[in-house]
């Protein structure tokens, strides 16, 4: 009884083991035939993002190689490292794409990245993600609305701090009626973003210190040390 | 085999024991990704081409597995197929890929694919089991086409938004705005737009087929009675 009791186990297990097998090779086959395809197509949607905020005007660089990883920081409102892409025109850094988090939107996180002119203007910003109200609060996004426009060439020099809210609260910015938390969250988001690249501007621009190594693939060159909270 | 068990696959598949709004299974994907018809049939393609694939996987080795372990070789099968497709879809439908994001990997827990192949799949050959998981999954998709388009249209007042995605940016051009400068009517966009549009859709579908059956007149009495009998229904 014992006998056959393990002969039928171990006869299942090798049939179950047999379909693992092959599942498995099926699996890794279209892993590789897809692999570089996907790589691919990442990176170019990646690039479309990144050149919705950096015109191309504005670098002539392999921006998505050019990269410097910014630590987790309360100015970005990230809380793991997050990789920054550098234009440069003719080797003159131009302007940096950061990614920021605003964490009181209206319904959690709106996630965004920021890209900022060398001069310390902003070139554009754009909602990566968020969960804000359908057909309220999503204006935020560039694909429903232009809002987000509101910050294209926004520096210090052209508002003082206290500019830096909706016009509601007494700023310069525009909002929608109706949903005012989601924009004053970005325009926080954006106004901190701003004063981290001030703080940390020769850093992020820093040469990249070691082209990607084979070994461990990784793109980001130096790492940014956050000083400033 | 002739052509009729086919029909009738079909016909079981796309309106008698209609995923959606029938059998009601699978509401995962129905209940979330049904906010616009692109949305909601691209992933009801997704799912026809998973059933097919592990419908046709599953029957011709029917007679080789072990039944004690036929559950898990199922899943497993299934899994494996949603995986490549999920590959392909990053590879060849970023846009569409990005969209439909966790959905497509859960469409290994849809109860509808396990249950077709389960019922199916591992008691028939090979082509009669293709044949049902297209129309099980079709009979899905459609549903997911036409709430997606209820709640788009009530939503949003358009219609094909997001066919960029699948296309391209031609794409954009296609969508067709039936109400222009319309300001959107949340609720059909939110999840209780979902549930509301669901329950018209089945009510309106038991509307059909009671009415079906008045007509057929005594017919109806032996179709109440099970679900599997060739009983022909005149629509």
């Amino acid at each position: 009884m014992r006998k056959t009791l393990a002969k039928a186990s171990v006869r299942t297990a090798l049939s179950l083991l047999f379909f693992a097998v092959i599942g498995t090779a099926v699996l890794a086959s279209t892993f590789s035939l897809t692999h570089d395809l996907i790589v691919k197509t990442e990176e170019a949607a990646k690039l479309k993002l990144i050149m919705q905020v950096v015109p191309q005007s504005l670098f002539n660089n392999d921006i998505l190689a050019d990269t410097v990883t910014v630590e987790a920081s309360k100015q970005l409102g990230t809380d793991h490292p997050t990789t920054a892409y550098r234009a440069r025109l003719q080797g003159k850094p131009s302007a940096v794409v950061l990614e920021a988090i605003a964490p009181d939107g209206y319904s959690g996180r709106i996630s965004l990245i920021i890209a900022i002119r060398e001069d310390s203007s902003i070139s554009g910003v754009r909602v990566v993600s968020h969960k804000e109200t359908p057909g309220l609060g999503d204006y935020i996004e560039f694909a429903r609305n232009r809002w987000i426009s509101v910050f294209d060439g926004a520096s210090h020099a052209r508002y003082k701090e206290d500019d830096w809210n909706v016009k509601k609260d007494g700023g310069q910015f525009d909002y929608m009626a109706g949903a005012t938390i989601s924009p004053r969250a970005i325009i926080k988001a954006v106004h901190k973003a701003l004063h981290y690249y001030e703080e940390n501007r020769s850093r992020l621009f820093a040469p990249a210190a070691a082209r990607p190594s084979a070994n461990n693939g990784n793109r980001s060159g130096v790492q940014v040390q956050e000083v400033k909270e | 085999m002739s052509a009729q068990p086919y029909k009738e696959i079909l016909h079981n598949g796309l309106w008698k024991q209609n995923t959606g709004v029938v059998q009601l299974l699978g509401m995962c994907p129905v209940l979330a990704v049904s906010t616009s018809v692109v949305n909601g049939f691209s992933l009801g393609l997704a799912t026809v081409l998973v059933m097919v694939l592990s419908n046709a996987a599953v029957s011709p080795i029917r007679n080789y597995m072990p039944n004690e372990i036929r559950i898990p070789v199922f899943v497993l099968i299934i899994s494996v197929l949603v995986t490549v497709v999920q590959y392909l879809m990053n590879a060849y439908l970023y846009g569409l890929y990005v969209v439909l994001g966790i959905f497509i990997p859960l469409i290994v827990t849809n109860c509808i694919v396990l249950a077709r192949v389960e019922a199916f799949a591992s008691k028939n050959p090979v082509l009669p089991s293709a044949v049902d998981g297209l129309a099980m999954g079709l009979g899905l998709a459609a549903v997911l086409a036409i709430l997606g388009g209820m709640r788009e249209i009530l939503g949003h007042g358009t219609l094909l938004s997001g066919l960029d995605l699948v296309f391209g940016d031609a794409a954009k051009a296609w969508v067709i705005t039936l109400i222009p400068d319309y300001h959107g009517f949340l609720i059909a966009i939110l999840p209780p737009g979902a549930f509301i549009g669901l329950g018209l859709l089945i009510a309106c579908r038991n509307f059909l087929t009671l009415r079906g059956e008045r007509k057929a007149g005594g017919n109806a009495a032996i179709s109440h009675a099970d679900g599997g009998v060739a009983v022909s229904h005149i629509n």
